[in-house]
């Protein structure tokens, strides 16, 4: 479903991103990517959302080199990723009903679909009277929520989540894991970075572990070895 | 879904602009400047049009005839001088008439009046006052006069004199003048315009700068770009009606005192009368200039920040 082929990212300034990185993830597969800070787990995802193109290597999804796709292909590609990010990246203008509600009128949803739709992905993340507040009236745990609601609402092949923890104390971290777990349960392709010990050990799921732009260690059942 | 495309955005454009008080205000603000900018440049011209046209009016020239001129023959010059096409009036003034207004003008003077009546007859010419259409046309009008035949009875001329000569230096000076003054009103508030155009597009180019971090993740949930772009455009529109519409509400009351208080300094021109009777036109080009102007800053300035 997604492969990464030899990709490396050296910036203009000789620094090396990312060096031979080569790996695939399946179908309803649960993938953790963990690494210090600095070892090209972010650079990886941007590398996925099309955001930055790899200085050499390719990055397939579907069989489709997201690279060559053409800025229209990329809004539709992007529809069918699901993001969350560490600092949340809500629309602070819009209440959690609109930032929902925005991420399906970008894929073209009809207004009957984003009104029966909104509330229950809401509901599936525990956050159904909170519809008409706005982001800054929330807790940090809370405006996760609201943005893994946005990132599952289309029903996207996968959702990528970049260390959606690292804002947040144990107690919302572990309700954002089960989430995701849940989401990844109903069928979908979750890829999810951290360097967060407990978060991974808990998932019992495939670890890959990245250091200094290169991966290295891929567990089928890790743990946090860094 | 082209329409629910078009509401979409334009529902999230209002909201935007309604959310935003505080930079819509800021924004607001500094394009209700640049449209009293606009605005005291059609009032400037106006001022300028009408002082100028008020000159134009006071200059003429006076064709004096001699005593021994028949009614007849001044009236076919009048007939002449009116069929030229540079000419715009011709009034005649009989001597008798002539004489009258100067007995009225120095009713006060009874030195003047007893040496005219010590005189016995009217010392004073039938005259012809000639007003041309353009102050640069009162040389050839000279001319004609000079050369014309219909200017001749039984071979000597009728005509004593023509006093354009007199004032050819003050004429020529005053069309050099007309000429500068327009042109340099007309540089003034290009220049004026395009600075506040500019500062108008940096204020909405820092607000759009503000929302940068909102660009982009609309971009990574898949937006396209008109999508992300229709909204800024709107609210930029709604800042310039908005602004529009409060620029022309501050200037009724602010040209109702200018008015009053310039009525006498600005020959003729009633500044709040001038607003009052062209307030369709001076509507709709401030309100085009505010939306034009909103939209097209917000078009640009959003515009960088979509590469994402």
């Amino acid at each position: 479903m997604i492969l990464f082929d030899n990709v490396s990212k050296i910036y203009s300034d000789s620094s090396v991103a990312l060096e031979g990185i080569s790996f695939s993830v399946e179908p309803n597969e649960f993938v953790s990517i963990v690494g210090h800070s600095g070892a090209g787990k972010t650079t990886l995802i941007k590398m996925f959302l099309a955001e930055e193109k790899p200085t050499d290597g390719a990055v397939f999804f579907n069989d489709t080199n997201i690279q060559k796709l053409k800025k229209k292909e990329i809004n539709e590609f992007r529809r069918k990723v699901g993001t969350v990010f560490q600092d949340f990246r809500l629309l602070p203008n819009k209440t959690v009903y609109e930032n929902i509600a925005f991420a399906m009128e970008a894929a073209g949803r009809t207004d009957e679909e984003i009104e029966s739709d909104v509330p229950h992905v809401l509901e599936l993340v525990d956050l159904a009277k909170k519809i008409w507040n706005f982001p800054h009236e929330l807790s940090g745990g809370e405006q996760q929520r609201v943005a893994i609601a946005r990132a599952i609402v289309n029903q996207p092949d996968v959702v990528i989540a970049d260390e959606p923890t690292g804002n947040l104390d144990p107690m919302n971290t572990n309700d954002i894991v089960q989430i995701l777990k849940k989401i990844n349960d109903l069928g979908t392709t979750v890829i999810l970075t951290t360097h967060n010990k407990a978060v991974i050990d808990s998932l019992g799921k495939r670890v890959i572990t990245m250091e200094n732009g290169k991966i290295i260690r891929d567990d089928k059942k890790g743990k946090y070895m860094v | 879904m082209f329409w629910t495309k078009v509401k979409r955005i334009a529902r999230s454009g209002f909201y935007s602009f309604w959310r935003n008080g505080f930079v819509s205000f800021s924004g607001m603000l500094v394009m209700i400047i640049t449209l009293s900018v606009i605005l005291g440049t059609i009032f400037l011209g106006a001022i300028l049009k009408s002082s100028l046209q008020e000159i134009k009016n006071k200059v003429d020239v006076n064709v004096y005839f001699v005593q021994s001129a028949s009614e007849d023959d001044i009236m076919a010059v009048d007939k002449s001088l009116q069929a030229l096409p540079e000419v715009s009036s011709v009034t005649y003034t009989s001597a008798d008439q002539a004489l009258s207004d100067f007995k009225t003008k120095h009713q006060n003077d009874q030195f003047t009046l007893q040496a005219l009546d010590e005189l016995g007859t009217n010392p004073l010419e039938a005259s012809l006052n000639v007003k041309a259409k353009d102050p640069s046309q009162y040389e050839g009008i000279a001319q004609f006069l000079q050369s014309s035949s219909a200017l001749s009875a039984n071979g000597a001329s009728i005509v004593d004199k023509v006093n354009y000569y007199q004032n050819k230096d003050a004429i020529d000076a005053l069309n050099r003048l007309i000429d500068s003054a327009n042109r340099l009103g007309f540089a003034l508030t290009m220049f004026l315009v395009a600075i506040s155009i500019l500062i108008t597009y940096n204020t909405i180019r820092l607000s759009i700068f503000m929302s940068k971090d909102e660009i982009s993740v609309m971009r990574l949930v898949g937006a396209s770009r008109t999508y992300i772009r229709g909204p800024f455009v709107i609210s930029g529109a709604m800042y310039g009606l908005f602004s529009a519409i409060i620029t022309l509400v501050l200037f009724w009351p602010i040209t109702l005192w200018l008015g009053r208080v310039t009525q006498n300094f600005f020959i003729g021109l009633n500044i709040f009368s001038y607003y009052v009777s062209n307030f369709g036109q001076i509507f709709c080009i401030i309100v085009f200039s505010g939306v034009f102007i909103g939209a097209f800053s917000s078009y640009l300035a959003a515009r960088k920040h979509l590469k994402v």
